[in-house]
């Protein structure tokens, strides 16, 4: 019998159907695109040149618009020309699943168009090292900050006024300020990761600080704890897998600052190789390559979501499976 | 009437002779003149209004009063938790400024630290207070076996039930031997049954330790069990009624709850607490619900 609805508040599902949603999730839009690309008449707007026929500006190959191709060809018909043939074709920028799969593998295969160009794991790693540095950077200052923030009211009261402004600029705004400061290799695209994740770094851990039950900090002092001691035997452990997991959406929030950042100064990383495959219309490539980005962000959230249930084996949210 | 508004003031003799000798002790907690004003932004609250009152080395204290009559304020008061707008204070004859180890307190919310396991709660007091962690391992686990809970020193609090993680807050306060145990409505939280198991395993405790408890509690039965002498508080302001010696004799258990003492001294608190004219009077307190039928009038239930 079954006992649990699809639809019942806050309530979970067993785990076979869990994981059956958790697979629907990708296949779902998987699915999508395979009909899109696959099932001709859905959409298929344009019509892919096999043969030009008469019609001089056609070429094999050549991708056209469906009522063009048919205006041509009634024209040829009208005039007795040869005749263009065609089959039906959906635009450039969206390529089938099987392109993109196929340039999934190819681009770790193909070596550099250039000599001083880089192969895709390299630009990969190039990217992820941005990230790593922006993040760490960012968290280095931001975690204790924000930490302090939420335990003294003095310190939440002269610097959240300031951070609260300040967050509302958009960290692509200091590109230009930090190639003049920083030149045009590393340094500016790490300070764009930091800019756009320090600031909400600060408030959000400041605000979790703030949400650890008083009470424990009560319990602590009729213990006998003097009240420096507060910040390192309750406050911090307290909170810590509530910041861990900030952390964790936090460093999603620095991956979305990545191809700004990239694209400041010499463009680099992942950016430049999909900046480089869009102008050669190698919309496969660009495709995989973002696809890399969400398999590379994901995953380690994934990593860091397991160690987290090692790390605190105390923490009932993330034990609730 | 006039028969057991008398009775709960007689005492046979050895409840007599027991409350001479508990007078013999030291003073451990002195109260004198107590004020508390709550000031906010829809105006003043007089939480507590001379509240005066002394508790003797290995007193049974309990304080009962009316919803809101500054029960809570009072013991965070003593535990150094809230400050005070006049009067006194004193532990052993010293003024008390803020929170200390000598007086350990058990929170309603059990309050146990739920990164830490059940032995390194308990041990948490003492390693504050710069024990070396073998000695104070050594010593949790004395106070773990006190409490029933040795099984569980390495089980984190989300495992435990609520009267185990009350008992590790005992174990947890005790271990810092405190002269005073503060306990705010500690079993208030917990079913009939537990309630009653932790009630008897309180006295238990309180026999073999060298500690005075004041104990706060809404429910009149648990205060007459426990308790040496009960602080009668009244609201707005909160104020002493009346401090009440429990003729009901020791060792005490459930078996007791009918006897003429425990009736009398019940029957005196429902009076105090419940006083008859007040209920009328205070008609805005009393709700007088305006009844409408919701069901079928055939659909009867008596
Ligand atoms: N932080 C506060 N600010 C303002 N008023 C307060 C505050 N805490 C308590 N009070 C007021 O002081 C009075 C006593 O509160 P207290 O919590 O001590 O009552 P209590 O006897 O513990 O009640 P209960 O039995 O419901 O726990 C109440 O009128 C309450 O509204
Ligand atoms: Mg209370």
């Amino acid at each position: 019998m079954e006992t649990t609805a699809w639809f019942a508040a806050r309530q979970e599902l067993p785990p076979n159907r869990r994981k059956l949603l958790a697979i629907g999730s990708f296949v779902l839009p998987i699915l999508i695109w395979c009909l899109v690309s696959y099932v001709p008449f859905l959409w298929h707007p344009m019509v892919r040149i096999s043969d030009p026929g008469a019609v001089d500006y056609f070429q094999a190959d050549m991708l056209v618009d469906k009522a063009v191709f048919k205006a041509e060809l009634e024209t040829m018909q009208a005039q007795g020309g040869a005749l263009p043939v065609g089959g039906l074709s959906n635009p450039i920028y969206l390529p089938p699943p099987h392109k993109v799969a196929e340039a999934f593998y190819t681009g770790f295969t193909t070596p550099p168009a250039s000599k001083d160009g880089l192969w895709l794991h390299q630009s990969l790693w190039q990217s992820i090292q941005v990230i790593f540095w922006g993040f760490l950077l960012s968290s280095l200052v931001a975690v204790p900050l924000g930490v302090l923030a939420g335990t003294y009211s003095a310190v939440s009261r002269l610097f959240e006024p300031f951070i609260e402004f300040f967050r509302y600029l958009p960290a692509p705004a200091f590109g230009a300020l930090a190639v003049a400061v920083l030149g045009i290799y590393e340094g500016p695209k790490i300070a764009i990761i930091f800019i756009g994740t320090f600031f909400q770094q600060v408030l959000i851990i400041s605000n979790t600080t703030r949400k650890l039950d008083y009470a424990l900090l009560e319990a602590a002092l009729t213990l006998g704890t003097s009240r420096l001691k507060l910040l390192r035997h309750v406050v911090i452990p307290g909170i810590l897998p509530d910041l861990y997991r900030d952390q964790r959406i936090l460093l999603g929030w620095a991956w979305t600052y990545l191809i700004v950042a990239e694209l400041i100064g010499t463009s680099s990383g992942i950016t430049w190789f999909i900046t480089q495959q869009a102008r050669y219309e190698h919309f496969e490539n660009v495709y995989a390559a973002i696809l890399m980005i969400g398999i590379i962000g994901l995953g380690t959230d994934l990593v860091l979501a397991k160690l987290g249930k090692r790390l605190f084996p105390w923490d009932k949210p993330a034990n609730k499976q | 009437m006039d028969n057991t508004t008398h009775d709960y003031l007689t005492q046979s003799d050895a409840v007599k002779a027991r409350f001479d000798k508990l007078k013999q002790r030291e003073v451990i907690l002195e109260v004198k003149g107590l004020n508390k004003v709550y000031k906010s932004a829809q105006g003043e609250t007089t939480a507590l209004s001379n509240v005066s009152f002394k508790t003797h080395r290995r007193e049974f204290v309990c304080v009962i009063g009316p919803s809101g009559c500054g029960k809570s304020t009072l013991i965070r008061i003593l535990a150094g938790l809230e400050s005070y707008s006049g009067g006194q204070v004193l532990l052993d004859g010293k003024p008390v400024t803020g929170p200390g180890r000598d007086r350990g307190m058990v929170f309603q919310g059990y309050t146990l630290f739920p990164w830490l396991t059940v032995r390194k709660n308990v041990m948490f007091g003492l390693e504050m207070n710069g024990m070396s962690g073998e000695e104070a391992r050594r010593e949790a686990d004395l106070w773990l076996e006190l409490v029933g809970l040795e099984r569980f020193a390495s089980a984190y609090p989300h495992q435990l039930s609520g009267g185990m993680k009350q008992r590790v807050a005992i174990a947890r306060a005790l271990v810092n031997q405190p002269r005073i145990l503060l306990m705010d409505e500690p079993f208030g939280a917990l079913d009939a049954q537990t309630r009653c198991k932790m009630q008897a395993h309180l006295l238990d405790i309180w026999r073999n330790v060298d500690v005075t408890i004041l104990f706060i509690t809404h429910d009149l039965d648990e205060a007459i069990l426990l308790a040496d002498r009960i602080l009668v508080l009244k609201a707005n302001p909160g104020e002493v009624q009346e401090l009440i010696e429990v003729p009901v004799p020791r060792p005490r258990s459930v078996d007791q709850l009918f006897t003429p003492e425990f009736i009398a001294t019940k029957a005196r608190l429902e009076a105090l607490i419940h006083p008859p004219t007040a209920v009328a009077s205070d008609e805005a307190e009393t709700v007088k619900p305006h009844m409408i039928r919701f069901t079928n009038v055939a659909d009867n239930v008596e």
